[in-house]
Parts: C-alpha cells; sequence; structure tokens
C-alpha cells in the first residue's frame, strides 16, 4: 500500500498525523466485541422489553386491538396502541427533526389510520424479550382495509414539481436554450428511460434503543441508535415536554446507518414512551423485516435526452426524474442537477417531480439523489459516445466542466481531469477494444470495460467541540458526532494531535453524546470537514492558552511572540522562525499549575464562499465485468475508483469509505431491489436472504486512488469528505461494461440475469 | 365496499408460554447457569443473560452471520440453536478470543487492515475466520472468498476481511492481489 503524506494544516514535518494511515483509535474495542451499541447497555434495576407489532395492510384503520388476551400473560406488563398513547405534543413541529422534509411527520401509535404497510401499530412491553416477542405474535388486532395505491408506473398522471421544504434539496436548474429544436437539430442523439426500484439501507445493526430510568423524576439515560444523538434528542424533548438534559441521548458506536439514522426513528419514539409511562428501563429492538417499513432510496423514473454535434460536443442535455413519496411527506432528493454540473450544453432541460404513495417516506440514503442521478446521467453519456463515435472517455474529456454551469460559478478544485487519467493508466484503459463484444478472457466469457464519473457536494454544517488539556499533558476532545464506520473517531484523534503536536497515544476524541458540544448529524460527507474544523479550533484555542502561560513563565523563550508564528511540534511550543526557541508543553502546564485547560471550538458554512463559488468532489470509476452468456451472470471481476475529495485525513480509514462505497456501486447495479407487491402493498423480501446485497465472494480486486486538491475555500481545512463519492459512477460504470461486454444496453437497474439473457 | 383483515397467529394453537428452567453454559471457559425460557436462542442467553454482548444481532434468521460462535470449536449461527441444547458444549465467543489489551492475531490483522467499518458484523466474521481456519480446508483467495461468504459486511469491507483472514491464515506468508491505495499529492492552487 503506497501513500503520500498531504500537507498537514500547520506545517510539513515527520512527526505529522494527518494524512498517515493510522488504525482506528476504536479498533481494539471493536474487534473483541467490548464496543457497546445501543442495545448492548446495561441499565439500572430490571431491564423489561418492547417488541413492535407491524400492520399487515397497506391502508385501513384499526377497528379492534385485543389487548386483554395478551396482558393476561403472566409477565406482560402492557400493550401499548393508539389506545392508551399518553397525550403528547400536538403540533407537527415537534415531531420535526433536523433532516425532516416538507410536510406532516409520522407519530408511531397516534392514530387508528394505517397508512403504510408494517406501520408499527402495537408495542408489547414484558418481563423477559422471549416473553414480549411471544406476546406480540399472539396480539389479534382487526383492521377494516381500505384500497391502496403504491403504484408509481400508473400514478405518472398524479406527479408535481417536488416543493422546497427539506434542508439542502435543490430545485432543478433553469432551462436554457431550445432543448426540443436542439435536439431535433443534431446529428448524434440518444434518448432513454431509467428505471430503479426501492432500495433500503439496511445496515447490518437492527434500530434499537435501550432507556435506563435512573428513578429520579424524569431522568433517563437514552442510548439509542442513531447518525445523529443531537438530532434525536431535539425530537424527543420536544414531543414528550422534556428538557435537553432529561432526554440525553448516548450513541457511542452505531452499527451502520447509510442515512438510515439520519431521522429519529420509531423505536427511539416507543421505547421511550414506554420508559416514562412505565417508569421502567425498557429495550426496544427492531427485527430485520421492521428495518424494511422505515426509510429507502425511492423507486425513482428517469428520462433522458442528450444531443452532441459532429465534434463530440454536447448541444442538449435533458434530465427528467419521478420519484415516488408518502401521502404525509414530501421527501426530495436532488436527483437531476449532477447532470448540470458535470456536464455543459447551450440547450437544456431539467425536471424532478413526485408522486404521492401508500408507502413510507423515502430517505436519503448514501449519496441520496446522485447515486440515482448519476447512473442514467452517465449511462446516457456512454450510450452518445459510441453514438458520436468516440471513446467513452475521450468524449468525457472533451465535454469537461471547468466551471459549474449549473450557476455559473467557478470550483473550488476539480481534479476529475486527474482521476480520468490516473484511473485510465492504472486500469489500463488503453488496451481496450472499443467495439462491444470484443473482449473475452481465456476462460471465453466476454470481458467488458466501462467508465462513469461522480460528483457529490462539499459541504460545511454548523459543528462544535470542546478541548480539555490536563495537567499530566493528556488531551481529551469531545463533540457530539457520530461514527457509524467512516473513521470518525480516528480521523478527530488526528486532528487534534496533530494541531497541539501530541503523540496520538496523548489525545483523546470522545463522541455521541448530547452532553457534549453540538454536531450535525453524520451524512452528506460533512462529517470530517465540519467537525473536524471545530476541532482544530478547539485545540488552537487550547494552544493559545498554552502560549500566554508559557510567556509568563522567566526568562521566556517565546516572550512577545504572536499565536501565528508559533507551531506546535513534538510536545513543544517553538517558533516558526527559530525551532531552538521551545518550550515543552508539559514545563508550562507544570509551571503555571494549572490543574487544566479547557476551550470550545465551533465551525461552520463560509457564506460569502459559497455564493462565489462551486464546491464539489468528484471520481471516475473504471469498471471491468465477465458475463457468461449461457447462464446471464454478471461479475465485477476489477475496479479502479479515482476520487478527487481535497485533503485525505487518514488514506486508510478513507479508502475503507471508497471501497465501501465501491461496494454500494457494485450492490445498486446488481442486485439491490425491494418488490413492492402492489395487490398487497408490501415489501415481500423484507429479509436479508432475499434482499441481496454482495457478500465477500462477489467482490474482487478495488484499487483506489486519491488525487489529492489543496482546497482551503470548500473546507478551512482542506477536507471535502468521501462517505457519499466513492459510490458515484460505479453502478453506470458497471452497465456501460455490460454493454460493451455484450453490445446490450439495460437501463433498468438491478441487472439481473433475466435483463440480459 | 368494506374488508376486514384480523391479524393473528398463523397457528390458532400457539403454544403456552413455559416456565424458565435452568440452564448451564460453557462459555468462554466459564460454567454460568441462567434461568431462561427453553425456546431462548444462544444469541439472546449470550447477548440478554451472560452479558456477552459482543455476538451480535444482525437478522436473527440465519441470514447474516453477525451471530456466529464457535462450538468445540466450529462456527454456528448461535441465532439459530436454542441455547438449552448447548450444555455440555464448549462456547466461545469474540470476548474469549482476546481482549482489547491483548487481542488474538485474527483480531490485530482486522484492525491492522482496516476490515471493518462500523464494526457490527466483525465479532461474527472474525468467529467465523477462526473457525475457517480450525477447518483447515481453505488455502487460496477464491476459497476464502467462498467460505466467509456466510458473514454479510453492509459496509463493504470485505477486499480488507480477505487480506486479514489470509496475512493469519499463512502466518503473513501470503500477499493478496486484493486492490491497492495510491495517492497522488496535490498540486500547489491556482489562481482563481
Amino acid at each position: 500500500m503506497s501513500q503520500t503524506i498531504a500537507t498537514p494544516p500547520t506545517v510539513r514535518l515527520d512527526s505529522d498525523v494527518i494524512g498517515k494511515p493510522i488504525n482506528r483509535t476504536e479498533g481494539p474495542a471493536k474487534v473483541s466485541g467490548a464496543a457497546k451499541y445501543a442495545a448492548e447497555f446495561d441499565v439500572t434495576g430490571p431491564l423489561w422489553y418492547g417488541y413492535i407489532v407491524s400492520s399487515p395492510v397497506a391502508k385501513g384503520k384499526i377497528t379492534k386491538i385485543h389487548a386483554e388476551e395478551v396482558l393476561a400473560i403472566p409477565g406482560v406488563q402492557r400493550v401499548f396502541s393508539h389506545e392508551n398513547v399518553p397525550s403528547l405534543a400536538w403540533f407537527d413541529r415537534a415531531y420535526k427533526d433536523d433532516v425532516a422534509p416538507g410536510g406532516s411527520p409520522f407519530r408511531p401509535l397516534h392514530e387508528p389510520e394505517i397508512m403504510f404497510s408494517q406501520q408499527p401499530v402495537a408495542l408489547v412491553v414484558a418481563e423477559t424479550f422471549e416473553l414480549a416477542r411471544y406476546a406480540a405474535s399472539v396480539l389479534r388486532i382487526e383492521y377494516d382495509v381500505e384500497k391502496h395505491n403504491t403504484d408509481l408506473e400508473s400514478s405518472i398522471g398524479e406527479a408535481f414539481d417536488a416543493p422546497k421544504g427539506k434542508t439542502g434539496f435543490l430545485p432543478p436548474p433553469k432551462p436554457k436554450g431550445d432543448m426540443n429544436k436542439a435536439f431535433a437539430d443534431a446529428p448524434h442523439k440518444v434518448a432513454g428511460e431509467y428505471i430503479h426500484r426501492a432500495q433500503h439501507h439496511n445496515p447490518m445493526e437492527m434500530f434499537a434503543t435501550t432507556v435506563d430510568w435512573l428513578g429520579d423524576g424524569k431522568k433517563m439515560k437514552i442510548y439509542d441508535k442513531t447518525q445523529g444523538a443531537p438530532n434525536v434528542q431535539q425530537y424527543i424533548a420536544k414531543i414528550f415536554g422534556l428538557s435537553k438534559d432529561e432526554a440525553r441521548i448516548i450513541s457511542k458506536y452505531t452499527g451502520g446507518g447509510f442515512g438510515a439514522g439520519l431521522r429519529p426513528q420509531y423505536q427511539v419514539f416507543l421505547a421511550v414512551m414506554a420508559a416514562l409511562e412505565l417508569e421502567h428501563s425498557i429495550r426496544v429492538v427492531m427485527n430485520r423485516s421492521q428495518m424494511f417499513s422505515m426509510g429507502y432510496r425511492p423507486h425513482t423514473l428517469q428520462k433522458l435526452r442528450l444531443a452532441a454535434d459532429d465534434l463530440g460536443h454536447l448541444q442538449a442535455i435533458e434530465h427528467k426524474a419521478l420519484a415516488e413519496t408518502s401521502q404525509f411527506e414530501n421527501e426530495t432528493e436532488t436527483v437531476v442537477n449532477w447532470s448540470a454540473i458535470l456536464y455543459d450544453a447551450p440547450n437544456t432541460n431539467f425536471d424532478y417531480q413526485l408522486t404521492k404513495l401508500d408507502l413510507n417516506t423515502p430517505a436519503d440514503m448514501r449519496a441520496p439523489g446522485a447515486a440515482t442521478g448519476s447512473f442514467a446521467l452517465e449511462s446516457a453519456i456512454d450510450e452518445l459516445s459510441y453514438e458520436a463515435g468516440k471513446d467513452p472517455l475521450e468524449f468525457r474529456l472533451l465535454n469537461y466542466t471547468y466551471e459549474d454551469p449549473s450557476e455559473n460559478k467557478p470550483f473550488t478544485s476539480k481534479r476529475l481531469d486527474d482521476c480520468y487519467h490516473e484511473g485510465a493508466a492504472r486500469f489500463g484503459w488503453e488496451k481496450r477494444n472499443p467495439a462491444p463484444r470484443s473482449m473475452r478472457d481465456e476462460k471465453g466469457l466476454l470481458v467488458g470495460w466501462g467508465v462513469a464519473a461522480g460528483c457529490w457536494d462539499a459541504s460545511t454544517q454548523k459543528a462544535a467541540a470542546k478541548a480539555v488539556l490536563t495537567a499530566d499533558g493528556h488531551l481529551t476532545v469531545s463533540s457530539a458526532t457520530n461514527d457509524q464506520g467512516a473513521g470518525t473517531y480516528v480521523i478527530m484523534t488526528q486532528m487534534a494531535a496533530q494541531t497541539l503536536g501530541l503523540p496520538m497515544s496523548q489525545v483523546t476524541f470522545n463522541l455521541g453524546d448530547t452532553d457534549m458540544p453540538a454536531a450535525p448529524v453524520q451524512g452528506g460527507s460533512w462529517t470530517a470537514n465540519s467537525v473536524g474544523a471545530a476541532v482544530k479550533n478547539a485545540c488552537q484555542e487550547i494552544g493559545k492558552k498554552l502560549l500566554k502561560l508559557a510567556q509568563k513563565m522567566d526568562d521566556s523563550p517565546l516572550a512577545g511572540v504572536d499565536f501565528e508564528d508559533v507551531q506546535f511540534v513534538d510536545g513543544h511550543l517553538r517558533t516558526n522562525e527559530d525551532i531552538t526557541r521551545s518550550v515543552a508543553i508539559a514545563d508550562v502546564l507544570a509551571a503555571s499549575g494549572e490543574a487544566k485547560l479547557e476551550a470550545d471550538g465551533k465551525a461552520g458554512p463560509n457564506p460569502l464562499n459559497m455564493l462565489k463559488y462551486s464546491m464539489h468532489s468528484h471520481n471516475a470509476a473504471f469498471v471491468e465485468v465477465k458475463v457468461d452468456e449461457d447462464l446471464g451472470t454478471i461479475h465485477v471481476t476489477r475496479v479502479v475508483n479515482a476520487v478527487a475529495a481535497g485533503r485525505i485525513m487518514n488514506p486508510k480509514t478513507a479508502r475503507s469509505q471508497v471501497l465501501g462505497g465501491t461496494v454500494w456501486g457494485v450492490s445498486m447495479a446488481l442486485m439491490e431491489e425491494t418488490y413492492l407487491n402492489k395487490d398487497l402493498g408490501r415489501y415481500v423480501n423484507h429479509n436479508y436472504a432475499e434482499y441481496h446485497i454482495p457478500t465477500n465472494a462477489d467482490i474482487h480486486k478495488i484499487d483506489v486512488i486519491f488525487v489529492e486538491e489543496e482546497d482551503d475555500i470548500a473546507s478551512s481545512i482542506g477536507v471535502k469528505g468521501v462517505g457519499e463519492i466513492g459510490m458515484l459512477g460505479v453502478a453506470a460504470a458497471i452497465a456501460n461494461a455490460v454493454y460493451h461486454a455484450t453490445g446490450k444496453r439495460v437501463r433498468e437497474l438491478p441487472l439481473t440475469i433475466d435483463k440480459l439473457l | 365496499m368494506s374488508l376486514t383483515f384480523i391479524q393473528e397467529p398463523l397457528d390458532k394453537t400457539a403454544p403456552r408460554v413455559v416456565p424458565a428452567q435452568s440452564v448451564t453454559l460453557h462459555v468462554n471457559g466459564q460454567a454460568r447457569t441462567i434461568q431462561i425460557a427453553p425456546w431462548t436462542s444462544l444469541l439472546d442467553a449470550l447477548r440478554e443473560y451472560l452479558d456477552l454482548t459482543g455476538t451480535k444481532k444482525g437478522c436473527d434468521h440465519g441470514q447474516c452471520g453477525a451471530c456466529t460462535v464457535l462450538v468445540d470449536g466450529k462456527r454456528i449461527n448461535s441465532c439459530l440453536a436454542l441455547a438449552t441444547v448447548y450444555q455440555g458444549k464448549q462456547i466461545q465467543t469474540i470476548e474469549g478470543l482476546g481482549t482489547e489489551d491483548n487481542l488474538s492475531p485474527l483480531q490485530q490483522a482486522f484492525v491492522d487492515h482496516d476490515a471493518f467499518q462500523c464494526g457490527y458484523c466483525t465479532p461474527g466474521q472474525i468467529c467465523s475466520a477462526q473457525g475457517l481456519i480450525n477447518e483447515g480446508r481453505c488455502k487460496t483467495v477464491d476459497e476464502v472468498r467462498e467460505h466467509m461468504s456466510g458473514n454479510l459486511c453492509r459496509c463493504g469491507a470485505y477486499t480488507n476481511i480477505l487480506s486479514a483472514v489470509m496475512e493469519v491464515l499463512h502466518d503473513g506468508e501470503a500477499v493478496v492481489d486484493n486492490g491497492v491505495l495510491i495517492t497522488i499529492p496535490a498540486q500547489p492552487t491556482k489562481a482563481l
């Protein structure tokens, strides 16, 4: 594994830890089973268990719940349903979380109406898990069933323009020129319809909440599976009329999220409600079927029309999308806008619409909108490159954008061209025979090589951190952020260690507790950037205090030096000009007599820069597939994923993010689909056996290339984030490689055997 | 038109609740006695009654492998096992393979190769890999991929899991052609 050290935030030194492939600090806890997830915390006193009952019907009304039958079972404590749910906050805004879309949020057990199949309708609480599960299984519930509609294809006529209402949602860009005329007149053109159906996040850890009832008034410790403890806290506090102090949320480890844990899920509502009503510690864990009752990547229909002139320059881009949403909320994704950022044409038209169906609200799922849009766009671009008689890679370079055409702004940095070149060199693209069906391996299998690009926004959110340096020289930094596997623990430790020039072993980073300074939900690839800047600022404040104390020492070598002229290296403060003018941090602390130094740090977006610049990460994915035409099987045998995402804090964990994103791309392309039975209005493959994701045997060689960018405009610490970008391009590159291998253009995901034979 | 649906057990003669009974399990070299209902899974016995939460519940249906433990050295899905049946067997969980301060070679290899992200499937992956090593029949990359495919990893750490397992399987001698990392350094920013 080769790697180069990125420019650290201060100066370039051997002792730098930023940019080094350092093992995860929480690694030993995770591999030894010591890391505690939400359902694994001990509580004060006995623990009761809640088991959720889900609706078997998609639309209708509960007419009778035979609770008395299960309450007669010894050990069953309570059956919660709309019949006995306590009176809670009345207005919608209490149920709105930080990332809620527009509309009226779902209120669990609020009323007898059923709005989607698998809607939670009751919580059975008993003294053991086994008893709660048994009682839930024998609970009889009667429903009046109404006619439902869960069919997107037959509801196109009811589509409406996606409204604003969700933070971060960008409406489609305005049209340019005359799309229809340009398309009609162009010598090279393609038009196609692209489809994928619902996909569910399915993190390995099922959603769970353990409420530790402390018996002291209403105070609780709420251990929740979430991607953002502060978001859950404000949701719970508003609904149940609690102070923030009374609704402490703790989330030390999150067993994957991928977007499923951005919004508070219903098990936390149910667990807290039951704990408050019963004044008792309680644990509620969803089962795997119920993991399909929450948000999902929505079934989306897309139409693209692209046209190019004789030289292969794009003349027309039209990208329209229609996605499903629930009857009660308008979940919106940014689907089509990427087509106006990656490419430019004088004539464009963009459209994004929603249709309401009797389903739960969709949710952001890894690279939301972009994964959907980029599959269609990059498939169509590939098709047009063949139409125009150009190599697919050459065609992309020919239509490269140096400015963001969607907003006419310069990029703060964009090394997608280097991703193309470095990726192609690594992959061996020059050996590609451009003709479809022209390449075979030694066993006679058809070989296809495909390329596709991706783009994701590099954004900063408001975040805060606290740093404490104790007299023993140990630095502890905390922020209520999250680590769903992204590497937050280790990169924040690196950031703190780097800023104050301390060894990693002398730094601890804590997260996932609402008693810590607030941080945004972990999503959108913004954690490394936002929380990283807050951590750096908090540590710099400690640094300023250290300098002041150092200057109070007798004959201080740092007398009269400004903070900007001081560096923190190897446990010392020293001047940039003359590194022999140096004082050990340990000596400063000892001389000061202070037990500890404390400082807060904040970070947030820079609105002026956002007005002036377009901030994006990019990637280029190169894929080899092998297709057995007799069986219709497709194997992705090789991937090169080249990513330009600013500074890489830790190449080891960042590489893992891109490996994971690549696997998600393979999964989206070849496997993932939640089958909706339209007669039942219900997902029918709601388990891990029938909802397919890759196994170890499905994944082969993946090379990751980081094309680093120096960019202090997109982020004060130069970081753009890598959580989403690695997934982009991959699905389209696979579809393009399948075309190259077979001559067959498949526009519907997943690319299963039936679509190829 | 009104249609009624009654949600009820498929089997109208659902079994009655059976009282808890005393069960003794030998876990990680210790005999532990607990009071559990006879339909308690080995997974729930470990997690909810013995406070051995290193063993994970990912599906409860034998589909994901997160609950993998070793019984007399062989890997099983503990969610598909009734605890009471495993009395008298030697059960080893992730906690029995090594501790945070004293990791087993396999656990250390998982850390070094970054063979996990969220960490939730990890104890199952490691127990499964230990079982695979105990079985002694897998040597090649393809064999290990196949025989580690009962353990899902939604984060997609598969290539690194393979590297970690191959390293321990071959005492550090195996080189897996599994993909590399290349970093192209940043260019100085052009004036905007």
